[in-house]
């Protein structure tokens, strides 16, 4: 397909989605209503529930899914391994540490979002020091580092599982597992999005060299190691966005990316947007049926998220090029 | 076009060269010899600026390395890797288009001149007919001229090519060989290639001869050229056959 037109497309199903999030819910609205209360608002009922519940929901998913599918390009050029995802430098576990340890003591929404904010930039920081230390920036130590710092926050994530009281750990799981049903304003998060899309777009014709390697985006003009601590600031930021909104909804950054290049999109121009687009979509759409498929138990997104995606990826994987 | 002072080379705790000077003229192609491990490829990357050297400075068309940005280099100096990930995401074409990168303009495309020299070194080194094909498709010698001609889009007026002539048949390596000798005598380049193949370095203009224990030895080729030079360098008996550009080298079993 045409690349414009794929964009297009997926710019079509991104809108298609978002109205399904408007339209399915445990309350039953028929499409013309939908419609008039997007256009045409009267205050009541179904007013509050399309503009104060519905519409705050679908987007902060669509943003969700867009900064992890991002984060996930990103990190897969910088890392140059295709199991690379926003989870793998540790910046989902420390804001998972944050965040449970916050629930643990029974604070709101707010003291966590702090906590796991406090938790994400520790990882970070942590991260950059120790893999940037020895001078050189070296991306396997980077992974390294990441992945034995994400052991270690598994492990204390346990610890505070085992430690929690009843009341809590339920909250605790769905913080965990990745769910929407608390997500704040999606605001910032659509910011992160706008700007990390922007600004990498831009850069695609760098990502497209730096996939070469290094060493060779070096000799053909590339000043590298900017390129990096950009792109893994980046990655970071739109991580954390993600992570703040959502908790660790997991398989997006792997995913998307991944289902894409195997339709043929590989050129960075076209393939950030296009994640973007899909994964706002994928997520969209995956809270949409773990808000109505069990109804009215509200089930995890990431639960979703994974069982749509994982038939998608083999069924990819298995095709013949 | 390359001046360079005092430079030392090393791997690891060996040191390969020492206090090396040269000075490579607009219009003079070099050839780099030596055993494996001499430091050639080294020599390469540090004049490259991909690779600190231990000591010494590079001068390049008049102002020191540490002087240019990255895409400033690339405008003027190209350098043919020995060896790369195989791995790439697109096309043939793709591929020698990134070449054009440290002249790109525009963060949106490529304008018609990118195009243009795209095109051009895709019919310098027979690739067009691949050009749709997926890189990863492509055999070893189809690659390294895909790397040559991504080489040649990126049209420095400095090349350092590092085993330029590895993979490819007999036809191309001529080919290769005319490509170089009329980049550097017709449009007043300069190069410096890391050889093996003594027929291609009796066509170079001078040879720098690395002993890989700090020694080196440069100078014209036709007083370097000679069997007991390339005897104490590659340890081995050479008897030569022919003279002049024409010398062959053969090595007595």
């Amino acid at each position: 397909m045409p690349r414009p037109r794929l964009l297009i497309t997926l710019a079509l199903i991104a809108l298609g989605s978002l109205f399904a999030a408007l339209f399915f819910g445990t309350f039953p609205i028929p499409v013309v209503q939908v419609f008039d209360g997007i256009f045409f608002p009267v205050p009541g009922t179904v007013d509050d529930i399309i503009w104060k519940l519905r519409l705050p929901r679908a987007l902060a998913a669509f943003a969700c899914g867009g900064l992890l599918a991002t984060s996930g390009v990103l990190l897969q050029v910088l890392l140059r391994n295709p199991l690379a995802d926003p989870y793998i430098l540790g910046i989902s576990g420390g804001a998972a540490l944050g965040a449970l340890t916050a629930l643990l003591f029974g604070a709101g929404i707010a003291a966590g979002n702090l906590a796991a904010l406090a938790g994400a930039l520790g990882a970070i920081a942590i991260v950059f020091a120790l893999s940037f230390r020895a001078g050189d920036w070296n991306m396997h130590r980077l992974l390294l580092t990441g992945v034995v710092l994400s052991a270690g926050f598994t492990a204390l994530i346990s610890l505070l599982l085992t430690l929690a009281p009843q009341a809590q750990l339920k909250g605790m799981l769905f913080w965990l597992m990745g769910d929407l049903s608390h997500a704040g304003a999606s605001g910032p998060a659509w910011l992160v999005l706008a700007a990390s899309l922007l600004t990498f777009t831009l850069l695609a014709g760098s990502l497209n060299a730096l996939a070469l390697g290094p060493l060779k985006a070096r000799a053909l003009g590339v000043a590298v190691s900017g390129l990096q601590a950009a792109i893994y600031f980046g990655a970071a930021v739109a991580t954390v966005a993600a992570v703040l909104l959502g908790g660790s909804i997991g398989f997006v950054g792997l995913l998307v990316p991944h289902a894409l290049r195997l339709v043929g999109v590989n050129d960075h121009r076209w393939l950030l947007p296009a994640s973007a687009l899909a994964g706002g979509s994928f997520v969209t759409l995956a809270d949409t049926f773990a808000r109505t498929a069990w109804a009215p138990q509200q089930l995890p997104v990431g639960v979703f998220t994974a069982l749509m995606g994982v038939p998608v990826l083999l069924f990819l994987l298995s095709r013949k090029p | 076009m390359l001046r360079v002072d005092q430079l030392a080379i090393t791997a690891g705790s060996r040191t390969l060269c020492r206090g090396l000077d040269l000075a490579v003229a607009p219009g003079e192609l070099w050839a780099v010899l030596g055993c494996n491990g001499s430091g050639k490829t080294t020599l390469l990357h540090a004049l490259a600026g991909l690779a600190p050297a231990a000591a010494g400075r590079v001068t390049v068309a008049g102002r020191p390395l540490a002087g240019y940005s990255r895409r400033e280099l690339g405008r003027t100096l190209g350098i043919l890797l020995q060896r790369e990930d195989q791995e790439f995401w697109g096309t043939l074409a793709d591929y020698v288009m990134l070449g054009r990168y440290p002249h790109a303009r525009s963060l949106f495309g490529w304008s018609a001149a990118d195009e243009e020299a795209m095109a051009r070194a895709l019919a310098a080194f027979d690739l067009e007919p691949l050009a749709a094909q997926p890189y990863g498709t492509l055999s070893g010698g189809e690659r390294q001229r895909a790397r040559l001609a991504q080489l040649w889009a990126q049209d420095p007026r400095l090349l350092l090519l590092d085993e330029p002539l590895q993979h490819l048949d007999l036809r191309h390596q001529l080919q290769t060989l005319e490509l170089v000798l009329k980049a550097v005598h017709s449009a007043n380049r300069a190069a410096l290639v890391v050889l093996h193949d003594l027929t291609f370095a009796g066509r170079c203009d001078r040879v720098l001869m690395l002993y890989g224990d700090g020694r080196f030895a440069a100078g014209a080729a036709a007083g370097l050229l000679q069997p007991e030079r390339l005897e104490g360098l590659y340890g081995c008996r050479v008897r030569a056959f022919g003279s002049g550009p024409d010398a062959h080298f053969i090595p007595v079993i």
